[in-house]
């Protein structure tokens, strides 16, 4: 298993082929569906930096406050990507990030962003909120939290060994895409009989 | 306490035990399923990650997936109690229960895009009441997750496309042609709660209503009861495996119910429940003596 820390440069992302399983450790920023939506209609700079060399998780956390005013991650698993297709690989491209963490995979626009701009999607286990939450010990800050609530805001987190599997990679490939021909295959062996 | 109170009391730790404790059922199918992939497979190391989450989840006593989901629930209640003392109760349980992190705040107001920030909203708790004759109130939910709610599907039959007619042979394909079209983003292995007939909308209560029952239990009539085990069994040969990842774990149980529906609809609706199957379950009696149930 890889270590990998963010933010992270193109050539060592463009090494990374599906099946691999990594650790993240660094700086990355939570984004699902508002988020998404509000990065394409125009260029926020406040955010960028955060952006730029690093990835985006798509993840809606279940956060406490401590009495000091500082946030914690009580419950940090992935959401399910597809609903970003519209937009990632803009977002991608845009912002240079150079990764996405969901789960459930993405479509032939991401896969083709991922080619062209040198990313991979990552693969978080779905549910597994308590697993990943613990690989998350810092919230740094947290933007549009007012304007999109909790579980949309743009949260800036430090994880350390946070573990994710690649299921896309910048060649093209695509577990997702694998899988679902397979299943369909087997329906279509199963409805014969 | 008033009555009210001890009602709220009691279902904040309904929707605890819901949100951070999985049924022993569930957790003994996970096994099962990771026990059944190969060794160092992603299947395998994505099982054995959920595993160690719902210990975590259970020992920390928090939200085993941080989308905490709506809470979808049924009471029973005899006619001394009432439904609206029971309503107001579930809903400040909510509320609590979402300041204390149990449940994620959940309410998105549809127009604004606002978040309500309570985790109430409208139709969020969504409550179902029926009075009986017992003499107790008994209250089982589920915590149903956006994820899975997503993947749910109705298919009116006859349906060309997968030559199904309007008969059991035609339900067995639209249910398998759901599971294929939910691939891992339902957070497979799924559980999935079915139901035959009815309406559009009664039909989608009735397939979460099946989601109440225990995944080992058999269905008391003879043909849905091997409807479902066929329907476990040829879904996880489809490969689909945990998240979508391949694998033989795709399905942890089926279970479905019939509704009587007019002569021109034909329904087949099927909920997908995520691996983390949260339901939970009390008894309160008439004395204010409650009972877990499992």
């Amino acid at each position: 298993m890889a270590e990998l820390k963010l933010p992270v440069s193109e050539k060592a992302i463009r090494e990374l082929t599906v099946g691999d399983y990594l650790e993240l450790s660094g700086r990355m920023i939570t984004g699902r569906d508002a988020a998404h939506k509000w990065l394409v209609e125009e260029y926020r700079e406040e955010v960028a930096p955060y952006l730029e060399g690093s990835v985006i998780y798509h993840c809606g956390p279940v956060v406490s406050r401590g009495d000091d005013g500082a946030w914690a991650f009580v419950a940090a698993g992935p959401t399910t990507s597809i609903r970003e297709e519209p937009y990632q690989a803009e977002v991608i491209g845009r912002y240079g990030l150079r990764g996405v963490i969901g789960k459930g995979g993405m479509g032939p626009t991401t896969l083709d962003g991922l080619g062209r701009h040198g990313a991979v999607y990552l693969h978080a286990v779905g549910g597994a909120a308590q697993v990943l939450a613990r690989a998350i010990p810092k919230v740094e800050r947290v933007f549009m939290l007012e304007e999109f609530g909790v579980p949309e805001a743009l949260w800036v987190i430090q994880v350390e060994r946070f573990p994710v599997m690649v299921t896309m990679d910048s060649h093209g490939g695509s577990l997702h895409r694998e899988v679902e021909a397979s299943s369909r295959q087997r329906l279509e062996e199963l409805l014969a009989t | 306490m008033s009555q009210l109170e001890a009602y709220t009391e009691t279902f904040v730790e309904l929707i605890r035990r819901a949100s951070t404790e999985l049924p022993a059922d569930v957790v003994e199918a996970l096994q099962k399923g990771r026990t059944e992939e190969a060794d160092g497979s992603l299947a395998a190391k994505a099982l054995a990650t959920v595993l160690d989450n719902v210990g975590l989840a259970e020992d920390g006593s928090a939200p085993i997936c941080q989308d905490t989901g709506t809470p979808v629930v049924w009471l029973h209640h005899p006619q001394t109690v009432s439904s609206r003392t029971l309503e107001t109760a579930f809903k400040e349980a909510v509320r609590e229960a979402t300041r204390r992190t149990f449940l994620r705040p959940n309410a998105v107001s549809t127009l604004t895009g606002k978040n309500t920030g309570t985790g109430e909203g409208r139709g969020i708790p969504y409550l179902h009441f029926e009075e009986w004759d017992e003499n107790h109130v008994e209250v089982r939910m589920l915590l149903k997750g956006g994820g899975s709610e997503n993947v749910g599907a109705q298919y009116k039959l006859p349906e060309p496309r997968l030559k199904a007619g309007r008969d059991l042979e035609g339900v067995r394909r639209a249910v398998l042609d759901a599971v294929v079209d939910a691939q891992g983003k339902g957070c497979a292995p799924g559980v999935l709660g079915v139901c035959i007939g009815g309406d559009r909308a009664s039909a989608f209560a009735e397939s979460k209503r099946q989601l109440l029952r225990p995944l080992g239990d058999e269905n008391p009539v003879a043909e849905l009861a091997q409807l479902e085990s066929r329907l476990l069994r040829e879904g996880n040969l489809l490969g689909i495996g945990p998240m979508g990842f391949g694998g033989r774990t795709t399905l942890l149980g089926v279970k479905v119910g019939v509704l009587d529906r007019l002569p021109a609809c034909y329904f087949v609706t099927v909920s997908y429940m995520c691996w983390a199957d949260r339901r939970a379950g009390v008894r309160i009696d008439a004395g204010g003596e409650v009972t877990w149930l499992s």
